[in-house]
C-alpha cells in the first residue's frame, strides 16, 4: 500500500515532470498565459496520460518489443483525438484558446516517456497511479507558472483583480515572459535541490 | 497564388511567429543541443528538411485521403504515423545515398520523430490553408513554403542561441542557473528582441 501511494506522489514533487525531469515544456510555455487555460491543458494531458498508461500496461504483454513505440503512439494518438473531439464539442472557447497545442499532446515527451519508462513494465494499478501522479504534477506546474504570469502580466488571477492599482508588466503575458518565468523557476528548483544535498 | 502571399508567409513564420521563440515548438532540442554551433547547425538542417518533406506529405494525405472519406478527425493519428514513417524513410535513403550526410545528421534524425515542430507545422498548415473543409487555391505550395520558412526560423533561433551559449561557456554563472535555466533566460531575451517584429500589443 505504501508503495502504491509513493507511485502516486512521486510525480507531484520528487519527479515532477516539468521542474525536475524538464519534459514536455512546449505546451507548458505556450498555454500558461492564463490559469484557466493552464487548468484545461493540465486536465487534457492528465486524461491522455491516464488513459494511455492504463491501456499500455494492460496490453504490454501482447505488444512485440520491436514495434512497441509505434503501438504506443497509436494508443496515445487515440486518446488525444478523443480529447480533441470532446473539447470541440463541450468547450469550444477552451479549444480555441489551446489551439494546436491539443493535437500536440501526442508528441509531448511526458506521455511517451511514461509509457516507455513505466507503463510497459508495471501492472495496471501502479501504472494508473503513476499516470495520475505525473498528470497532477504537470497540472500543478502549469498552474504555478500561469498564476505567476497571469498575475504579473495582467494583475489578475482567474479573471479577478487581486490588488487595486497594480500596474501590470505586459511582457509576462508575451512569449518572452514565459521563457523567463520557466528559466527562473527551474533555477529556483535547482537551488533547492543543491541545498538539500 | 501571388508573390505577396509568399513574402508574408516568409516574414511571419521566420520572424514574427518564430517556431521556437514565439510558438514554443521544438524546445527540447533547442535547449539540449544548442551548446555547440556545429551540432546546432546539423540539427537545424535536419529539422528544416523533415518539416519541408512532412508538410508536403501531410498535405497530400489530408487532401486526397482524409478529406474525401470524411476522416478528418483522424488527423492527429494519421499525421503522427506518417511523420514517423517518413523520418525512417529519409534516414534509410540518406544512409544509402550519402554516408557523409548520414554521419552529420545521425541521431538527430531519429530524435525528430517526436519533435513537436514537425507535427505543429503540419497541423498549422492544415488550419491555415484549408478553410471550411476546402483547400485554398495554391495551398500545396503555401504549405510547403511555410514548412521551409518554419525550418529557416528554427535554424535562425538555433544558431543565435548556440552562438551565445558558446560564449557563455567560460563565464562564471550561479551554480543553480547552469545549463537549462540559463538557456531559458537567454531564450527569453532573444524572444524579447524578436517581439520588435510583431510590435507590442498588450
Amino acid at each position: 500500500m505504501k508503495n502504491l501511494i509513493k507511485e502516486f506522489t512521486k510525480g507531484i514533487i520528487k519527479e515532477n515532470p516539468t521542474f525536475v525531469l524538464a519534459l514536455g515544456l512546449c505546451p507548458t510555455l505556450a498555454v500558461s498565459v492564463s490559469v484557466a487555460n493552464a487548468i484545461g491543458m493540465g486536465l487534457a494531458a492528465t486524461f491522455v496520460l491516464l488513459g494511455s498508461s492504463i491501456i499500455i500496461s494492460w496490453v504490454r504483454n501482447f505488444i512485440p518489443a520491436k514495434i512497441r513505440i509505434p503501438c504506443f503512439i497509436v494508443i496515445i494518438a487515440t486518446f488525444v483525438t478523443v480529447t480533441e473531439l470532446c473539447l470541440k464539442a463541450y468547450s469550444p472557447v477552451l479549444d480555441r484558446a489551446l489551439g494546436i497545442y491539443v493535437p500536440l499532446i501526442v508528441v509531448n515527451c511526458i506521455v511517451l516517456g511514461r509509457a516507455e519508462a513505466f507503463a510497459c513494465k508495471n501492472n495496471l494499478s501502479r501504472s494508473f497511479l503513476d499516470g495520475l501522479g505525473m498528470g497532477d504534477g504537470f497540472t500543478l506546474a502549469l498552474v504555478l507558472i500561469s498564476a505567476i504570469r497571469e498575475f504579473l502580466g495582467s494583475g489578475q488571477l482567474l479573471g479577478h483583480t487581486l490588488i487595486e492599482g497594480f500596474e501590470p508588466v505586459f511582457v509576462f503575458g508575451m512569449p518572452s515572459g514565459a521563457l523567463l518565468v520557466i528559466g527562473l523557476l527551474l533555477g529556483f528548483f535547482n537551488f533547492l535541490k543543491n541545498k538539500k544535498i | 497564388m501571388n508573390i505577396q502571399e509568399f513574402l508574408s508567409i516568409f516574414i511571419s513564420s521566420v520572424f514574427i511567429y518564430n517556431v521556437i521563440l514565439s510558438r514554443f515548438l521544438g524546445l527540447c532540442p533547442f535547449v539540449a543541443i544548442s551548446k555547440d554551433t556545429k551540432q546546432a547547425a546539423a540539427m537545424s538542417a535536419a529539422v528544416t528538411f523533415v518539416i519541408t518533406a512532412s508538410s508536403a506529405v501531410t498535405w497530400i494525405i489530408y487532401r486526397f485521403l482524409l478529406l474525401p472519406f470524411n476522416l478528418t478527425y483522424l488527423r492527429t493519428l494519421a499525421f503522427v504515423l506518417v511523420i514517423a514513417a517518413l523520418v525512417q524513410l529519409i534516414e534509410m535513403i540518406i544512409r544509402k545515398t550519402s554516408p557523409v550526410l548520414y554521419r552529420a545528421f545521425g541521431i538527430y534524425l531519429t530524435l525528430i520523430t517526436t519533435n513537436c515542430a514537425v507535427l505543429g507545422a503540419a497541423v498549422l498548415n492544415i488550419d491555415m490553408f484549408f478553410i471550411g473543409g476546402k483547400a485554398v487555391a495554391g495551398s500545396f505550395y503555401y504549405s510547403v513554403f511555410q514548412g521551409i520558412c518554419m525550418g529557416l526560423g528554427y535554424t535562425l533561433a538555433m544558431l543565435l542561441m548556440s552562438g551565445i551559449r558558446e560564449r557563455l561557456e567560460l563565464c562564471n554563472v550561479p551554480k543553480a542557473l547552469k545549463d537549462f535555466p540559463l538557456a531559458f533566460i537567454i531564450a527569453s531575451i532573444l524572444s524579447l528582441s524578436f517581439m520588435g517584429f510583431s510590435g507590442f500589443k498588450p
